[in-house]
This record gives C-alpha cells, sequence and structure tokens, in this order.
C-alpha cells in the first residue's frame, strides 16, 4: 500500500490549538450543519410549519382584537409572537445536538473537533435558524394577527437581543438532553428557568415597540437582554467542555 | 517521534456490573495489541476507553508522544478509531465527510488528497456518493479513511474487517501492516484469523 496521505498531518493533527484554528473549526461545524439541514430538512420543517400554525392559529382565534389598541392589546400581541418564537425554538433547537445523537455521528465529532469549536458551530447554526424563524414568524404576524410595528429598528433590536438569549440558552441546554432519555420533558424543565427571566424582558420590550414610543423606551430592555445572552455565552463557553465529554 | 501507551489498573463498569477491573499493560511503538474475549467482555468498552469517549472506574491511561504525556481526552488527534458504532453523516458525500473531518482536524487537504485515500481504500470513483446509498462494508471502508486521515499515531480498531469483502480484509492487512511501521494498533475481535496480528495478546472476561 502506497502512502496516501502525508507525515505533516499528523503534525499539523497534533499542534496547539489557535483563536484562529478554533474560528475555523467552529465555521466547517456551521457549514457542515447548513448543508445537512438543507439536505435533510430536519429542523428546518419543524420550525417553520410551526411558526406558521401558531400564526394561523392566534390570526383565526383572536385577530379581531386588533379593532382597538391598547397597552394591555400590545402586551397580548407581544406575548403571543414570543410564545410563538419560543415553542418553535423548543421544537427545533435542540436538533442540532439530539440529531448527532440519534444518528450517532457524536463520536465520531468528539474525537476529531475541539469542544469549543463545536459549542461555536452549533451556536452559530442555531443563530442562522433563528433569524430565520424570526423574520418568517414576524412577518406571519404582521400580515396575519395585524402587529402593527411602530419603531421597526427598536422591534428588529429587541428580536434579535432575545432572539441571541434563545439561542444561547437552548444551544447549551440541547448539548445537556441530548443523551438523556426523556429528551424533550428535559428539555422543557430545564429552559423553564432560563428562559422565562429573558423571555419577560423581550415581551414588554416588544410591546413598546409596538407602540410610537419606539427605542428610547426599549433601549434598557434591549440593553439587559444583550447582558443576558452574553453572561449566557460566557457561562456556556466555559461549561460546554465538561458536558460534552461527561 | 515514537508513541508509547501506558494502561495501569484499568476498570470499567456498568451500574453495578463489573466489566473488566486490573488491566495494566504496555503498548510501544511498532506493536499491536489484539484484544479478545466473548461478547459483553469489554473489548469495545476497552477501546473506548483507550480513545477518551468513555471514562474508566479505576485506573488510567497516559499516552507518551513528542516528549508529553496525554490523556485520552486530550489525545484525540494521537487517535484513529474504527468502530461499528462510529457513524459519519449519511446526508453528505464521502468526500464531504472526509473535508469536514480535515477541517475541524486543521488539517489542509486537496481534493487529490481525499481521492488518494479514497483509492487506497477500494472507494475510488466513490467519494461523491452520499453515504446514505453506501453499502454496510464501503461504510466501514470510510471509517478507515477517517480514522488515516490525519495520520495517527495511535490505530484503535473495533472488529476490524466486520462486513468486509475478502478484498476488504486485504486492505485492513495492509493497514495494519503500515500502521505497525508508523505506531501502535489495539484491535478488539472475536474472530480468531485475526489474532494473527498480535504482538501482545490481552484476553478479557476470563
Amino acid at each position: 500500500m502506497q502512502e496516501p496521505y502525508k507525515i505533516e498531518h499528523r503534525l499539523a493533527a497534533i499542534r496547539p490549538v489557535g483563536l484562529r484554528d478554533l474560528l475555523a473549526a467552529a465555521w466547517a461545524i456551521f457549514i457542515k450543519d447548513l448543508r445537512s439541514e438543507l439536505r435533510t430538512r430536519y429542523a428546518l420543517n419543524a420550525l417553520v410549519l410551526f411558526a406558521a400554525s401558531a400564526a394561523v392559529a392566534v390570526s383565526l382565534g383572536v385577530g379581531f382584537i386588533g379593532l382597538r389598541r391598547s397597552e394591555e392589546y400590545l402586551l397580548i400581541q407581544s406575548a403571543l409572537l414570543w410564545i410563538a418564537l419560543l415553542f418553535a425554538a423548543l421544537n427545533g433547537l435542540s436538533r442540532g445536538f439530539v440529531y448527532e445523537e440519534e444518528t450517532r455521528t457524536m463520536a465520531a465529532l468528539r474525537l476529531a473537533a475541539p469542544p469549543i469549536a463545536v459549542y461555536l458551530g452549533k451556536l452559530l447554526f442555531n443563530l442562522a435558524l433563528l433569524v430565520l424563524l424570526g423574520t418568517v414568524t414576524s412577518l406571519l404576524f404582521i400580515v396575519l394577527v395585524r402587529i402593527e410595528v411602530g419603531s421597526p429598528l427598536a422591534f428588529t433590536l429587541v428580536l434579535s437581543a432575545g432572539g441571541f438569549c434563545l439561542a444561547t440558552a437552548t444551544t447549551i441546554l440541547a448539548a445537556i438532553i441530548a443523551r438523556a432519555s426523556f429528551k424533550s420533558a428535559l428539555f422543557a424543565v430545564l429552559a423553564f428557568p432560563l428562559l422565562v427571566p429573558p423571555l419577560i424582558v423581550a415581551i414588554q420590550a416588544t410591546a413598546l415597540t409596538l407602540d410610537t414610543a419606539g427605542m428610547a423606551l426599549a433601549l434598557p430592555a434591549i440593553r439587559t437582554l444583550m447582558a443576558y445572552a452574553v453572561a449566557m455565552f460566557v457561562a456556556s463557553l466555559m461549561l460546554f467542555r465538561f458536558v460534552w465529554e461527561a | 517521534m515514537d508513541i508509547r501507551l501506558i494502561a495501569h489498573d484499568l476498570a470499567a463498569s456498568y451500574g453495578a456490573r463489573t466489566v473488566f477491573s486490573g488491566v495494566s499493560l504496555e503498548i510501544s511503538q511498532g506493536e499491536v495489541l489484539v484484544v479478545s474475549g466473548a461478547n459483553g467482555s469489554g473489548k469495545s468498552t476497552f477501546l473506548r476507553l483507550l480513545a477518551g469517549l468513555q471514562q474508566a472506574t479505576a485506573g488510567s491511561v497516559v499516552y507518551h508522544y513528542a516528549d508529553r504525556d496525554w490523556l485520552p481526552r486530550d489525545a484525540c488527534p494521537l487517535i484513529g478509531w474504527v468502530a461499528p458504532d462510529l457513524a459519519l453523516y449519511r446526508e453528505l458525500t464521502a468526500r464531504e465527510n472526509l473535508r469536514f473531518f480535515a477541517e475541524v482536524r486543521r488539517l489542509h487537504l486537496h481534493d487529490a488528497d481525499i481521492d488518494d485515500l479514497l483509492e487506497q481504500l477500494g472507494l475510488g470513483g466513490r467519494g461523491d456518493d452520499r453515504l446514505s446509498a453506501y453499502s454496510s462494508g464501503m461504510a466501514q471502508r470510510l471509517r478507515y479513511a477517517y480514522a488515516l486521515i490525519h495520520r495517527p499515531p495511535v490505530l484503535l480498531l473495533d472488529e476490524p474487517t466486520v462486513t468486509l469483502d475478502v478484498r476488504g480484509a486485504e486492505v485492513v492487512d495492509q493497514v495494519i501492516a503500515r500502521q505497525r511501521r508508523d505506531g501502535i494498533v489495539v484491535v478488539a475481535t472475536n474472530d480468531p484469523r485475526e489474532l494473527r496480528y498480535a504482538d501482545l495478546l490481552l484476553e478479557l472476561g476470563r
């Protein structure tokens, strides 16, 4: 048998992992997940169908309350939007890790990729899914539930910050539950204390952005959401290796 | 750079059941260890401990390579692992799989490198097929490509010829012969024909 590969490959594999290596590996994992997702529609269909079903159900069920705008009405619309986003996210975002476990590819990935790169790659993929989910759900709510956005920029920022919170929390939770027997139940139980606080802030901030008051009123909430997301991100980076290698 | 594997008083349990205990051994560059034993004797578990995919109940495993000691959990760059429960991405092609694993291992491979590796393992011309279209024997050959792509000094082979045809088994012979020159090999098997690879023999479950 001839030499099918070069000795430099062995040396490259054992050199210390730098930041650039980590980011390159994370990007490779993101691209791999994206390619797999586009071929299998494993999470995409679940997310979009759930968001569409929620928007249609809300529009048929309570769409008529749009006749009279009030503070409570804006809060209800905002809460409905975030409930749709939350459940779609819970339904779809855990699948990055769960899919690896179900298809038994986890071991291959564990042996090849640095743990932090795996976390960053999966987080990036979940963020991409959430951008899509947030866009689809918002458009559906604007069209079907007739929500009127008073400050589009503030609305987008609140959705982005809230989505970042959802993505950071669900990514680490998905890694924790991937090898558990009762994944869905465990995911819901663990998600409750982590997601309720940012969700309350996001609902109230989104309601503010539906009114014309806009950015000035929503800015403290956006800062709070970003602080939460960054704290969750840093904690996840520190914890992930223990979860991944458990 | 030579490699040495040292296991000391190694034990593995599942709940209250001890699979094996008190396993101590040392494998040096150029040696092949064959681990044999009946089903359930812990052969695959032993390999998973060496690969860092599972934690030992007691004892330790250390690789000595490049003037430092590596614990299994940090030794991923040193290890190539082939096992029946190793799955690659079925929705990707063989080439996409290998390119992905090369990228996360920080290797810069050209298409020609991947083609060469596939050709050596008898998968020439099938690199652009998705794994979902692969037979079990082809999937086993691709596991070898996954394990060898970074040219690891340690090759862990669990049931190395399972699902392979005669030609595939010959490829495994060649892989083991070359790895014997470049590093160490641990083979877990209950096929008596594969005992011929052994420089060292560990029989579990006795």
